[in-house]
């Protein structure tokens, strides 16, 4: 099969695209970057995609709140569009400001009669924070986590605390191997923390340390870390003092999302 | 039409965080009956709507259903006067970390008052706009929409309410406060405007009378430039419109013509006389000028000192361009926003050079007063240091992560004197093709305004309004403090790119001080414009055809667009959502002419307006104080250790990491050297490095030099060092020193005094001589004159002055980014080698600061012998013979390696020897010793060399002065010996890491 079409969705704010573009081209995919407003006026263009990145940056300035606004758009101007292009087995990443689109616009959870189950919130220090994570995957549906154990990336953001309505929520999303990727540890062993771990491996306080989720269907992710910052060694920051591979972690994300239409 | 508040709480169990930061603050101020607070913020909208419409859309978009809680009702409506229960004042996530427990307070007391705060009428309200967008979105037709904050608080006495109202919930330049319940029926703005052109009688005026009108017209125009005025309206036989006097003093005035440092200057120094036709140009002008004549063919300048910002060649297809600003007085009295539109306006010099770079990254460096100045010790109308920097640190923030331009580099400097007047230098680098560098408007372009809508904001003059919302029209705030909307600018960002890529215009500039004004009079010079004033696009009614004229507001842009392109470049900004207005067109009839709804409102001949102000004359003079050798202390030789932990302790050498982290410093995905860097990602590099294109390991580095400290003691050597400084922290990492640019910003007091002027072109002179020699162009820069604050104490008039503050700004080319090296010490058993001379210079120094001495000797720069030491350096680490490097500056040797060791998890033992280089007059031994340690001599580096490298790495060096000092050890300590083995330092590395990490962990 041909490369996959990735769209890049730009919306008044996204400021990540030109990276992410980048790391879907290295991967061999082939990605086109549009405007929310083009897409909106012709959404049957989607159709010639098979895979949807929302990236990073501050959609409609996360004025409202991360991601709330084009999240609506999403839900007011695209749901059929979208929920066609996901039945059609096509992929779906967000990425931090994407992954709160996500979350708001209900493809990731979808909300039941009490309303929405998890939401994106403010870091528990109030603050916008730059700096370095280790993730661990808890997943094996997540096509994009396919084959990754574990990964440096950096977060760069200030609404990304993953609160679930409640303890059974988080329960079922547990059991169905949904919070798919994980805050961790340096000096953690074999299995995923539950307990918030102190800060700054848990950068944000997210609720079972949870950096990303997927869909029921593992073809649909958000993560708040961002893969496209660590595409070539001289990414990390340690980079002059610790031997690294050619390839820096998140390339992989991208590279499992192209392969998945081979 | 019914005016709906819109309440939003945190959820029962989450934290109240604005509520927690009024107290702890509230703790800080020294209130001594801490208050209990409660906080919400919200909407308010004006909608011809039923209440469950809003409270759908409030549902829907404003508020988050899992953490947060609504509460709608008409304004005034009693469900709007309590906050939404206690259960909110407990804290939420389990991970919270840091939090400050000093006065939390008792959650029994009962809230006794509701305070709101909204922006002034007026202000920019980029939530607002979102929400009132967002909500057409959903089908909510909302005619108006404002945002506020809205607080609880238990009972205060009178006089801490008032405190903490000003001090900590509200800014009175920009917020308006409404105690208990809001009563406003209406949001409005603006009425309707009618014409009436204004002339101002000038002719007629005497001496007196000129002066009058300069001032009290806020034209700050001397004696001598409203007589050339008045001469040229007498010689037209007319007296000029109001719109075309304030034209000319926006054109001549400090800020857009530079008229002090570009003017004639009688400078008289130790040395003799010397006279300046143009002093910019035949000191910092002349230096480039000079070096690309000697370049020849290697010349590497593109445009200096001639576009928004400089640009010097990248590679093959790219050149990068770089500018620093400052933005001091609207950050001294509105921090946020100044801050803010600070670095709104720098990112749009980048934007507006050429046919329009793409920002890459930025820098912003700082000088405040102690954030532990007492608030008992604050003149009257100055904001608390600590308040300024939060404020300003947000600022920068919250609009360069919003555009998405990582903020790589920076400085923060402490020194009381700039309590009155903060400085904000905000900086940014772009990238340009090679062949959409230069710009040219043609005769018949359109005039075409892109971005922001235009308002009464940044009009001198304006004053705030603090009426209430219904029946404040005539009198809409704005003034010089504004708020950016960086989205804003993001949308005109990215559809100037697309339409200089697709060849759609001839020119742009950006629109900065002095607005339409400068930007169509600047890009119109030799040609001529017609500017049709009521086709700009206002926020509301009622601007006059001078308020839109000469409007600084924000996120705007001016293009020259041939007619053929108009459609496409139009339609292309109508499909990312910019407004694009035709304003006029360039006329080759060398005028500027100006109407308003088919009224002629001013006619003025370009070459008067650009040629016609009379040079400004000034004296200048420097008298050097006398250098008197550093009188010691017995306590300050006594314990070296001691001196160490205070210098790592002081708050221009502290970890910046609080301001740090909080700018996204990796977004476009080109990071390579971050400001952080170590075993634990918290060593304080030299220089950032980044990468502009994906697909090319060349990078930049970007780096700074600033030690106003120096400048007490000599401005020559004060700059001087700045530019060994900034060019020496851009070397360590690996950027090439034959491919370091600078940029200079001068930041002084009032330089009608010839001392005060005198320092600075001491200061000019050095930038020139040691420019030459380091073969190190300056390509812009900027200056700012009259940092001074003054206010009255018991009858007398005190004035502080800002010290001479010259920040060099470096962008360096790093021909390869897998050969940068970083600061921290990597591994045991590698050597560690001190490259370049240390001499006695401790005057000016950390250490003469933390042990309270003064005098002394303050640190030269031998040009030729830096340039040899960078060469080298540079050379070593191409040879990838150097494992980390570090330059040497505040606190020299001892914080230089105590930095590499902690940075790196490991320690480092040295050994210096008994004597300095070169002739000293140190008194005995231990001030050798505290020289060797502590002084801050110029370029130096600290190289860490693997034991097999150690040969290749010698034979690099040659003959210039190099020194093994010792070896990185795996045991964690920082050890220093003398020759023959005492002991000097001896320290845990990890002390010396909380020393320097504590005093701004925030």
């Amino acid at each position: 099969m041909a490369a996959p079409r990735v769209l890049i969705l730009r919306a008044p704010g996204t400021n990540c695209d030109r990276e992410t573009a980048h790391a879907f081209a290295v991967a061999g995919g082939q990605p086109e970057s549009m405007h929310v407003r083009a897409l909106v006026e012709r959404p049957e263009w989607l159709r010639t995609f098979q895979i949807l990145c929302i990236p990073g940056g501050f959609s409609y300035g996360d004025d409202l709140a991360a991601g709330r606004v084009l999240a609506v758009k999403f839900r007011r101007r695209l749901r059929e569009f979208l929920a066609e292009f996901r039945e059609a087995g096509k992929l779906i990443l967000g990425i931090c400001n994407g992954f709160q689109v996500l979350i708001k616009a209900d493809l990731l959870l979808a909300p039941d009669a009490r309303g929405p189950l998890a939401t994106l919130t403010w870091n528990a220090s109030g603050r916008y924070l730059d700096r370095w994570v280790r993730v661990r995957v808890e997943s094996t549906t997540c096509v994009f986590l396919a084959g990754i154990d574990r990964m440096e990336l950096p977060i760069a953001h200030a609404e990304g605390r993953f609160v679930p309505r409640d303890a059974a929520v988080l329960e079922g999303l547990r059991a169905e191997g949904r919070l798919a990727l994980r805050y961790d540890s340096e000096s953690s062993r074999s299995h995923v923390n539950e307990d918030v771990l102190p800060f700054p491996d848990n950068p944000n306080g997210s609720i079972a340390n949870v950096a990303g989720i997927c869909d029921a269907t593992g073809r649909v992710f958000g993560l708040m870390p961002h893969p496209e910052r660590h595409l070539d060694p001289t990414h990390h920051p340690r980079w002059t003092r610790e031997p690294r591979g050619d390839e820096g972690d998140g390339m992989a994300v991208f590279r499992n999302a192209v392969r998945y239409f081979a | 039409m019914t005016l709906w508040e819109v309440d939003i709480h945190p959820a029962p169990g989450e934290w109240d965080r604005a509520g927690d930061r009024v107290v702890s603050e509230a703790a800080e101020l020294g209130i001594a009956s801490l208050p209990r607070v409660a906080a919400a913020h919200g909407y308010l909208l004006q909608v011809d709507g039923e209440r469950s419409e809003v409270e759908e859309a409030a549902g829907t978009l404003l508020a988050d259903a899992i953490v947060e809680r609504v509460v709608v009702g008409r304004v005034g409506d009693p469900v709007l006067r309590a906050p939404v229960g206690t259960g909110a004042r407990m804290r939420g996530g389990a991970a919270r970390h840091g939090t400050d427990e000093r006065g939390t307070p008792d959650s029994d007391r009962p809230f006794a008052r509701m305070v709101h705060v909204l922006p002034k009428p007026g202000v920019m309200d980029p939530v607002a706009l979102t929400a009132r967008e967002a909500l057409a979105e959903i089908g909510l037709a909302v005619d108006a929409v404002r945002t506020f904050r809205k607080y609880w608080l238990s009972d205060l006495p009178p006089g801490d309410l008032e405190r903490l109202v000003a001090k900590v919930l509200a800014n009175d330049s920009i917020e308006q406060v409404v105690h208990g319940p809001l009563a406003f029926d209406r949001l409005e703005l603006g009425a309707p405007y009618s014409f009436a052109l204004v002339r101002v009688p000038l002719r007629s005026l005497d001496d007196e009378g000129l002066l009058r009108l300069s001032r009290e017209g806020q034209l700050y125009l001397s004696l001598a430039e409203m007589t050339a005025i008045q001469a040229h309206y007498r010689g037209l036989d007319r007296d000029p419109t109001d719109i075309e006097l304030e034209t000319i003093a926006q054109t001549w005035s400090e800020h857009c013509s530079h008229k002090t440092l570009a003017g004639r200057i009688a400078y008289r120094d130790e040395l003799g006389e010397r006279r300046f036709e143009n002093m910019l140009r035949e000191t910092i002008f002349e230096a480039t000028a000079e070096i690309r004549r000697t370049l020849a063919d290697r010349d590497w300048c593109v445009s200096v000192f001639k576009d928004n910002a400089g640009v010097v060649r990248f590679d093959d297809a790219y050149n990068v361009v770089f500018k620093v600003e400052t933005h001091n007085h609207p950050s001294a009295i509105e921090p946020y926003g100044g801050a803010n539109t600070g670095l709104g306006g720098v990112i749009r010099d980048p934007l507006g050079t050429g046919l329009g770079a793409r920002p890459i990254c930025g820098t912003d460096v700082f000088c405040f007063a102690p954030p532990d100045t007492p608030h008992d010790a604050l003149p009257p109308g100055v904001l608390h240091p600590r308040r300024v920097m939060n404020g300003v640190v947000a600022g920068v923030r919250d609009y360069g992560n919003r555009m998405g331009i990582p903020t790589v580099n920076g400085a923060v400097c402490f020194d009381r004197r700039y309590l009155g007047n903060p400085i904000v230098y905000c900086g940014n680098v772009g990238i340009l093709p090679r062949d959409k560098s230069f710009k040219e408007p043609r005769a018949g372009d359109w005039i075409v305004a892109i971005g922001g809508r235009t308002g009464r904001d940044g009009i001198h003059g304006a004053t705030f309004s603090s009426a209430e919302l219904t029946s404040e029209s005539e009198t809409v705030s704005g003034g010089a403090v504004q708020i950016g909307n960086a989205i804003t600018e993001k949308m005109v960002l990215d559809v100037l790119l697309a339409a200089r890529d697709a060849d759609l215009f001839h020119a742009v500039t950006d629109c900065g001080a002095g607005g339409f004004s400068s930007a169509v009079g600047e890009m119109g010079e030799t040609i001529g414009a017609e500017v049709w004033l009521e086709r700009a696009p206002l926020k509301y009614e009622g601007l006059s055809y001078t308020e839109i004229w000469i409007s600084e507001a924000q996120e705007r842009m001016i293009v020259s667009v041939p007619p053929d392109r108009w459609d496409a470049f139009h339609a292309l900004c109508a499909s990312e959502g910019v407004e694009a207005t035709i304003l006029g067109r360039f006329v080759p009839t060398g005028r500027l002419k100006l109407t308003y709804a088919g009224h002629d409102v001013g006619d003025l001949e370009m070459a008067f307006l650009h040629g016609g102000r009379p040079p400004v004359v000034r004296d200048a003079r420097y008298d050097p104080p006398p250098v008197r050798p550093m009188e010691f202390t017995p306590d300050s030789l006594a314990d070296h250790g001691e001196t160490l932990r205070r210098i790592l302790g002081s708050l221009n050498v502290a970890s910046k990491e609080w301001v740090i982290r909080q700018y996204d410093h990796e977004v476009q995905g080109g990071s390579v050297v971050k400001p952080l860097v170590g075993a634990q990602d918290d060593g304080p590099s030299d220089a950032a490095v980044v990468r502009p294109r994906h697909d090319s390991p060349r990078g930049i580095a970007l780096s700074c030099g600033i030690n106003p400290r120096f400048g007490d003691l000599d401005p020559y050597a004060m700059a001087a060092s700045a530019i060994d400084e900034a060019v020496r922290n851009c070397v360590a990492v690996g950027a090439d020193p034959e491919r370091i640019a600078i940029l200079d910003n001068f930041c002084w007091g009032h330089t009608d005094r010839p001392e005060t002027l005198g320092s600075l072109v001491r200061a000019a002179i050095a930038c020139r001589d040691l420019a030459i020699a380091l073969g190190t162009p300056f390509i812009s820069g900027k200056d700012s004159l009259n940092n001074e604050f003054t206010y009255e104490s018991d009858g007398r008039k005190v004035t502080i002055a800002i010290p001479p503050t010259l920040l060099i700004s470096a962008l360096g080319i790093v021909p390869d980014v897998r050969r940068c090296v970083t600061m921290d010490a990597k591994k045991a058993g590698n050597r560690i080698f001190l490259v370049g001379a240390t001499h006695e210079a401790l005057g000016g120094s950390h250490f003469a600061l933390v042990r309270d001495l003064r005098d002394g000797r303050v640190p030269t720069v031998d040009g030729p012998l830096a340039r040899r030491v960078f060469a080298t350096v540079h050379a070593a680490q191409r040879a990838g013979t150097i494992r980390a490097c570090h330059d040497l500056s505040e606190g020299g040797l001892a914080v230089a390696a105590a930095e590499m060791a902690f940075a790196g998890d490991l320690g480092i033992d040295l050994e210096i020897p008994d004597a300095l280089d070169g002739p000293s007059d140190m008194p005995d031994r231990r001030a050798i010793h505290a020289a060797w340690l502590f002084a801050e001599s110029n370029s130096r580096f600290l190289c860490e060399v693997e034991p097999d490298r150690v040969e290749a790495f010698r034979s690099l060096v040659g003959s210039i002065p190099c020194r093994e000092l010792g070896s990185v050890r795996s045991e964690r300590r920082f050890t220093v010996r003398a020759k023959g083995g005492e002991r000097l330092i001896d320290e845990p590395i990890e002390g010396l890491k909380e020393c320097w990490q504590a005093p701004l962990r925030w």
